[in-house]
C-alpha cells in the first residue's frame, strides 16, 4: 500500500485527465488523485493575493505560468469559490456597449473557449447563444448601437426580429398581446454558460501545479503599509510578509481596501438568483429582458437558472427575500407563460461591489505594492479568465496592461468613465 | 422583508421607499474643485454594520427619512424625517 499525505490521498505526480484516465479509474478500484494540495502557510511570499475565487485564482495561475512568479499564496477567509465565483449565473458574452468594454470582455470569452484544453478541466463551456429582449423602442436603439459597437471589434452580434426569436426558443410569448411585447432582441451567437465551480477548480488546480499556495479559512485581518508601501498582511493565521497585495475580493472589496488605507467609489448589493426542479431540455439559448430585470438558462440538468438585478438597495445580508422570488416569478412568466407549473428548488445571493459606472476598477493604487481587481458588480465572473491575465501582467510589470488601462482607479478623480450601464445594468 | 417604520405613515416594507443612499452634506458648489466634487459624487461609506442613510417614501407620505440602519442584519434602531426631525413618537 503507498502512503498517504494523512487526508486519504495519495501524494506525488499529478496525472491528466484524459479519456484513458477516466476508463482506468472506472474499471479500476484506484483513488482520483488531489486536484490541487493544502500547503504550509509561510511566513513571507513574494505576492499575496486576497481572495480565492475565479480572479484570484486565475491571478495566481497567469502569474506563475506567464511571469515565473510562483512565490504566490491566495487567500481565501472561507473556501475557494465560496463567493461571488460559486453564487454568479454562470453567464458568458461580450457583446457590451464601449469599445474598452468590448474589447475587454470579447478577450474572456476568447480565454473561455480554450480553457478546457489550457486547464485540461473540463469546464463545461457551451456556446448556446444569448438572447437579449427589447420590449419598447428605447431597448431596441441601445441594441442597435451595441451591435454596430460589437462589429467593429469583431464581435458576433446582429439585432433580430420576433419571427427568428420565436424560432430560437419556441417557448417564448412573442405574441403582439403580451403585457411587455418582444419588438427584437440583441443576438450574439458566441454567448453562453458554463460550470463556475470548474472554472474556479480548474484554475485552482493549475496554479497549484505551478507552485502557488492556496490557503482556505485564512481571512485577512490587516494590511501592513509603511511609508506608502505594502510590507505585509495580518491574517487569522498570523503575519506574512509581502512586497505586493492584490485585493480580488468580491462583496468586501471596499473593506479590504480599507484596511490599506486606499477608498473606493464602490456601493455593496445582494443580486438574487433561484433555480427551479429539472425539466427536459428545451431552452437552447440565454433569454435576457432588461426591462423585466429578469434572465433565464438551462443548465446540462435541466434545471431553469434565473437571476435578476441587484436588491435596490446597499447591503452586505445573503438572506434571500420573498419581494425577488414574486417578482422573479412574475417576471419570467411574462416571458414564458407555459411554466406556470414548474416549482423553484432554492434562491440564493451573492455580493455586487457597483461601481459608479458599471465597469470594474483595476490595476495599481495610491499605495505602493497595493493593486486592486475589484468593483465587479454583476459581470466579474465572465471576465475572470481575462482579469487573471491582465492582473498578473499588472503585478509582474508594476503597470496595468493596454487591454486595462481605461478601468483604473484614477479615472474616478479624473472624470474618465467607462458607462457600461447600457449593457451591464441587469446583471447577467 | 425589510419594514421601515415611517414616522408619519407606521411600518411599511422597504419596497414603498427608494434608497438614497448615505446621508452627508453636499460641498458648496460655487467653492468646491473637481476632485472634492467627483469625491462627493462617487466615493461613499461602504460599511458593514451600522449606517445612516437617507430613504425617500415615495408610495406613502413622499417625504425623506434619515435611517441608522444595520447593512448585514437590516435592524433599523432610529428613523426620522430628514427636514424635520420628527420622530414616530414626536409625529401627529
Amino acid at each position: 500500500m503507498t502512503s498517504t499525505n494523512g487526508d486519504g490521498h495519495r501524494p506525488g505526480r499529478r496525472r491528466g485527465y484524459s479519456a484513458w484516465s477516466l476508463l482506468r479509474h472506472g474499471l479500476g478500484r484506484e483513488e482520483w488523485p488531489r486536484a490541487w494540495y493544502e500547503r504550509e502557510l509561510r511566513g513571507s511570499y513574494d505576492a499575496v493575493i486576497i481572495g480565492g475565487g475565479v480572479h484570484g485564482l486565475a491571478t495566481a495561475y497567469y502569474l506563475a505560468r506567464d511571469h515565473g512568479v510562483r512565490d504566490v499564496a491566495v487567500l481565501d477567509r472561507a473556501y475557494i469559490g465560496s463567493g461571488g465565483s460559486g453564487r454568479n449565473t454562470a453567464i458568458l458574452r461580450s457583446n457590451y456597449l464601449t469599445p474598452e468594454g468590448v474589447r475587454f470582455y470579447d478577450r474572456s470569452v476568447k480565454l473561455y473557449e480554450h480553457l478546457a484544453a489550457d486547464l485540461n478541466f473540463n469546464v463545461m463551456f457551451s456556446q448556446r447563444g444569448h438572447l437579449t429582449l427589447a420590449h419598447n423602442d428605447a431597448s431596441l436603439r441601445t441594441m442597435h448601437w451595441r451591435t454596430e459597437v460589437n462589429k467593429l471589434q469583431g464581435v458576433d452580434s446582429e439585432v433580430i426580429g420576433p419571427d427568428r426569436i420565436s424560432e430560437l426558443v419556441p417557448y417564448l410569448d412573442t405574441s403582439g398581446e403580451a403585457r411587455y411585447p418582444i419588438l427584437g432582441a440583441l443576438y450574439h451567437p458566441p454567448g453562453g454558460i458554463v460550470r463556475h465551480d470548474a472554472v474556479v477548480w480548474g484554475y485552482a488546480r493549475g496554479a497549484d501545479a505551478h507552485g502557488v499556495h492556496i490557503h482556505q479559512q485564512t481571512e485577512v485581518t490587516g494590511i501592513d503599509v509603511e511609508r506608502g508601501r505594502v510590507t505585509g498582511v495580518q491574517t487569522n493565521r498570523g503575519r506574512i510578509a509581502t512586497p505586493v497585495v492584490l485585493n480580488a475580493t468580491a462583496g468586501w472589496a471596499g473593506l479590504v481596501s480599507d484596511m490599506a488605507g486606499v477608498s473606493l467609489p464602490i456601493q455593496t448589493s445582494p443580486l438574487q438568483a433561484a433555480v427551479t426542479e429539472p425539466v427536459r431540455p428545451f431552452l437552447d439559448t440565454v433569454v435576457v429582458s432588461g426591462t423585466l430585470h429578469v434572465y433565464v438558462s438551462q443548465t446540462d440538468r435541466g434545471e431553469l437558472v434565473f437571476g435578476a438585478s441587484v436588491d435596490p438597495f446597499a447591503s452586505y445580508s445573503m438572506r434571500g427575500s420573498l419581494e425577488f422570488a414574486e417578482g422573479i416569478a412574475g417576471h419570467v412568466l411574462e416571458l414564458m407563460p407555459a411554466l406556470h407549473r414548474i416549482r423553484l428548488l432554492r434562491q440564493w445571493a451573492g455580493l455586487c461591489d457597483m461601481t459608479p459606472d458599471y465597469s470594474p476598477i483595476m490595476g495599481p493604487t495610491p499605495v505602493e505594492g497595493f493593486y486592486v481587481d475589484v468593483g465587479w458588480g454583476t459581470y466579474g465572473f465572465k471576465a475572470g479568465p481575462v482579469s487573471g491575465e491582465a492582473m498578473a501582467a499588472c503585478l509582474a510589470h508594476g503597470k496595468p496592461p493596454e487591454i486595462i488601462s481605461a478601468f483604473g482607479l484614477d479615472r474616478f478623480g479624473d472624470g474618465r468613465l467607462v458607462g457600461e450601464k447600457g449593457a451591464a445594468a441587469v446583471g447577467h | 422583508m425589510m419594514l421601515l417604520p415611517c414616522p408619519w405613515c407606521g411600518p411599511r416594507t422597504a419596497t414603498e421607499f427608494r434608497f438614497v443612499g448615505e446621508a452627508r452634506p453636499r460641498p458648496d458648489p460655487a467653492t468646491a474643485t473637481p476632485e472634492q466634487w467627483r469625491h462627493y459624487l462617487y466615493v461613499h461609506a461602504n460599511p458593514c454594520g451600522w449606517s445612516t442613510e437617507t430613504w425617500y417614501h415615495r408610495a406613502g407620505c413622499r417625504r425623506y427619512l434619515s435611517v441608522e440602519r444595520h447593512t448585514l442584519t437590516h435592524e433599523i434602531r432610529a428613523v426620522r424625517d430628514a427636514a424635520t426631525g420628527t420622530t414616530a413618537e414626536a409625529a401627529p
